[in-house]
């Protein structure tokens, strides 16, 4: 079975938009949707000192180095709001402007003039480059090699919600409780910030930083719109990474442009489709129930 | 055998003290109410014992041991505005949430957990709303809902936080029941309340409280205008009254 490089683009978008959208929808329970947005511009100066020290650009150090920067990001605004009287909101904007702009001067003092960074490449990502990469057989099919790391940081993110689900629940909804039961909130804190991290920068390459929020919100955002269940919004947060990779990138060849703007323009819509008819809290439900109620 | 004991326990909060040097001694089987004004640490008090909020200095004993070696026997009931209603769960699954410091860190939730929570909300009359999304539920609901956690939780000493806040009158009585049929089995609870004219009737015991400790013994010896002075400070003048009535009619107070 051979996929076109439409299918392998499409499915690079899934599997940098899956982990997303799990723990994205953890991140709304939570309200820390914007710390998604600091670890995405604090990875920075964590991928340049693991870069002056490995000199490779696609070695998996580089990801320990984000995540390492990632878990120093969040542990910078706890401390702040924690020891100071600034509010959260406050304490994020401090701390992730201020660690990209040490990544900036640490570019230019590790690295010196031997990287350039590509504004673009930040801004809006690069998925193409599965459909010139290097292929690998596996499973009978010739598959881009650039598509296993993001596929692997999919799997280990499932599979890691998949077992710690309750634990990750438990402490989302009543931390109080999670503590006075032996479970530490803060561990379960900063694993998460740490898988975050891991799956932000993974996610960075092939969407850039600003648009990787928009698959960290808006997954989970449409699926708490549709559901009550924490299981089900999971799941539909998983099923809203499938369509809007698959549309996003029919729309990017229809308006020929970025995958990434792609995947979000049709992540959005699915989002508007959800607020207006969602099962559970869409537009049109409020209205019936409306009418259903003034009639009786 | 004494459930709970507290040693010098100190909080602090932004280097300012919220609760000092706190040494009590609580029998099992007790049913008390922990009583003081706005801001005497009533909350921070059961949450620095359960270690929620880290104590600045002294110790915690629960039925002889460190707290941290006791935790399965200690149930909590946080206020009910601690957590987001609008979370995506059931009234099932945060009745289950109770059963789950037996299961360690990868036990999975089967039959038996199940039966317990079934058990638990059938106790407190919320069975029929089990798969109901806890938003849909009225304030009395949600807080027979974290009873019913608690009681999953099969503890032997529990603390409660205002479970009696913004709650209807029959779900007053049934918490209240609730309470005395734990009492009953040996059970040790300890509420925060914050209605003095009530606490009388709800507790056996009760311990005063205005960042440091006031006093604590039975509720009959509490009840004095010098004590609840002492815990109410000059900052409430009905109390007085209270107090005054309370101590004209003390023979019928103790036997409700």
């Amino acid at each position: 079975m051979v996929l076109d490089p439409w299918g392998w683009m499409m499915m690079m978008c899934f599997f940098v938009a899956l982990p997303c959208a799990l723990l994205g929808a953890y991140l709304i329970l939570r309200r820390m949707s914007l710390v998604g947005d600091a670890i995405s511009h604090s990875a920075l100066p964590g991928i340049v000192v693991a870069f002056a020290f490995v000199g490779d650009l696609s070695s998996p150090w580089l990801l320990v180095g984000a995540a390492v920067a990632g878990v120093l990001v969040t542990f910078l605004i706890e401390q702040i709001h924690r020891r100071t009287r600034i509010k959260q909101d406050s304490a994020i904007g401090i701390a992730f402007t201020s660690l990209f702009a040490l990544g900036l001067v640490l570019i230019r003092v590790l690295l010196g003039d031997k990287v350039h960074l590509h504004q673009d490449s930040v801004l809006e990502g690069n998925v193409s480059h599965v459909t010139y990469a290097k292929t690998v057989r596996f499973l009978g099919l010739d598959v881009p090699d650039s598509l296993f790391p993001a596929a692997i940081v999919a799997v280990v993110t499932v599979a890691l919600i998949i077992v710690f689900y309750r634990i990750l629940t438990l402490s989302s909804f009543d931390a109080g409780l999670a503590a006075s039961l032996g479970y530490s909130p803060g561990v379960v804190h900063y694993a998460l910030m740490a898988v975050l991290s891991v799956v932000v920068v993974s996610a960075f390459e092939a969407v850039g930083a600003i648009l990787v929020i928009a698959l960290l919100i808006l997954p989970g955002a449409t699926a708490y719109l549709c559901t009550h269940r924490m299981k089900l919004m999971l799941f539909l947060s998983a099923v809203h990474a499938l369509i809007s990779s698959i549309a996003g990138i029919y729309i990017s060849v229809w308006f020929n442009g970025k995958a990434s703007a792609g995947v979000v323009i049709a992540g959005t819509l699915l989002f508007l489709l959800a607020w207006m008819i969602g099962p559970a809290d869409g537009v049109l439900v409020k209205a019936i129930q409306r009418r259903r109620h003034l009639l009786d | 055998m004494i459930a709970l004991e507290t040693h010098d326990l100190t909080v602090t909060y932004h280097k300012r003290p919220v609760l000092y040097g706190v040494d009590v001694e609580i029998e099992q089987g007790s049913l008390v109410g922990i009583i003081g004004p706005n801001g005497a640490g009533k909350s921070t008090l059961i949450k620095s014992i359960m270690g929620v909020v880290p104590a600045a200095g002294g110790w915690v004993k629960v039925f002889g041991k460190p707290i941290k070696e006791n935790l399965h026997r200690v149930g909590y009931v946080p206020q009910r505005e601690s957590v987001d209603w609008d979370f995506p769960v059931t009234v099932m699954d945060v009745a289950l949430m109770g059963t789950y410091g037996k299961l360690g860190l990868f036990g999975r939730v089967g039959k038996r957990e199940k039966m317990i929570a079934s058990e638990a909300l059938d106790k407190v009359g919320m069975l029929p709303y089990a798969k109901r999304q806890i938003g849909n539920l009225s304030g009395g609901q949600q807080q027979r809902v974290f009873l019913a956690r608690a009681l999953a939780q099969d503890s032997d000493l529990y603390f409660m936080d205002e479970p009696f806040t913004g709650v209807d009158a029959a779900t007053e009585s049934a918490i209240i029941a609730l309470l005395k049929e734990m009492r009953e089995n040996g059970k040790t609870v300890l509420v925060v309340h914050h209605d003095l004219q009530s606490a009388k009737e709800y507790f056996d015991h009760l311990l005063l409280l205005n960042m440091r400790l006031v006093a604590y013994g039975k509720t009959e010896e509490m009840y004095t205008n010098e004590l609840l002075q002492k815990t109410y400070g000059g900052r409430l003048t009905i109390l007085d009254e209270v107090a005054e009535r309370a101590a004209q009619i003390p023979e019928a107070s103790h036997r409700l």
